[in-house]
């Protein structure tokens, strides 16, 4: 059994995503979504826990999200993919479940 | 196949995870997930609560609520047990990071490891947060 | 895949309602079925048929009004939360006497069992919220 992970506020702001990352079993996935996009990005403060969590999980950050804040995929860490809300719902095929972190 | 007449039980039983990761009064999250809970208590499923991060104080003793006027409900997670729902797990290292023991919280609970709940998170068919 | 959506905030506060509906647009047209979607807390405010927001950007509880319409999809709104709040359809209104009612097209009133039932028959079950 895998799980997806949506993580939808700024590291900056919560322990959202830490609290995520803290329960996410190596096979499951996170995807950053709404203000969650902000752990996404390359050069921040947060960015070497999340290039950490590419170890042994799964790192999406939904597109559009990306674009609305004023970035890119550039700015993006290595290794995390983008995808669009049709790959947030094929995602949460691919996972047996879904769980979110608000 | 058996007969409808023949068949019995509740149907489908899914394992329903409630999360609770904020504080009460400043927001309404952990009164209305509650009240989520004891409804759901009617259709038997598999339930279980989590406390971490900040829910761990919804459950903390002693809370008296007169001085902000609003009603303190923390009473209400006493009568969980007569709902059924006595799964309730409380996170170590949430407790700890707040200076908080199980002696400080008002019901019977299952203190576990973080990794402890991230396996039981991951055995959950249905999980709410709110 | 069947899902179900749980929406726990109001309409343009967060962003909560915004991705939920473009989730349920994205998964419908990839040929699954929204069971229903919920409204639990602030979320219930989407249902409101009083909104006039400006005219230059997106009418959320038009969005879902729409979507119920074109396709069928089952909106409800929690009749404990909608209490709180103010949201009450015409037979609500007459119960508690009051002189107005404000749900908008396509949503319907009613409990917390509703969330529970969605979460037993769905395949996934997702969460948008603060």
């Amino acid at each position: 059994m895998s799980m997806l992970h949506t993580v939808n506020k700024s590291p900056f702001e919560r322990n959202t995503l830490n609290s995520c990352l803290g329960h996410a079993l190596p096979g499951s996935a996170i995807l950053l979504i709404e203000d969650g996009v902000f752990g996404a990005v390359e050069g921040t403060a947060q960015a070497d826990t999340l290039r950490a969590a590419l170890a042994d999980r799964a790192v999406y950050v939904l597109g559009p999200d990306l674009l609305a804040r004023g970035m890119t995929a550039e700015h993006v860490i290595e290794g995390i993919a983008v995808v669009d809300y049709n790959g947030f719902v094929e995602l949460t095929t691919q996972y047996d479940k879904v769980q979110s972190w608000l | 196949m058996s007969e409808p007449w023949e068949e019995e039980g509740p149907g489908t039983i899914k394992k329903f995870l409630y999360v609770n990761r904020k504080a009460p009064y400043g927001t309404i999250y952990a009164l209305e997930s509650l009240e989520v809970v004891l409804i759901a208590a009617a259709f038997e499923q598999d339930v279980s609560m989590a406390f971490l991060d900040d829910g761990v104080y919804q459950i903390k003793k002693g809370q008296d609520t007169k001085g902000i006027g609003m009603k303190n409900f923390s009473p209400t997670y006493r009568a969980l047990e007569g709902y059924d729902v006595e799964k309730l797990y409380v996170e170590a290292e949430s407790l700890a990071e707040r200076g908080l023991t199980e002696d400080d919280l008002l019901v019977p609970v299952e203190v576990m490891s973080r990794a402890a709940l991230a396996e039981l998170m991951d055995q959950q068919d249905v999980i709410l947060s709110f | 895949m069947k899902y179900g959506i749980l929406v726990n905030e109001g309409p343009y506060q967060h962003q909560a309602s915004d991705t939920a509906y473009q989730f349920a647009k994205a998964a419908m047209e990839q040929g699954h079925e929204i069971f229903r979607v919920f409204f639990y807390h602030d979320g219930v405010n989407n249902g409101t048929r009083f909104a006039v927001p400006p005219q230059d950007d997106r009418k959320i509880p038009d969005l879902w009004s729409e979507m119920a319409e074109q396709h069928g999809t089952d909106l409800v709104i929690c009749i404990a939360a909608a209490q709180r709040r103010g949201l009450l359809d015409e037979g609500e209104a007459k119960r508690q006497g009051k002189d107005g009612n404000n749900i908008a097209p396509g949503f319907r009133i009613s409990g917390l069992g509703q969330l529970i039932e969605a979460g037993i028959q769905c395949d996934r079950m997702m969460v948008f919220g603060d």
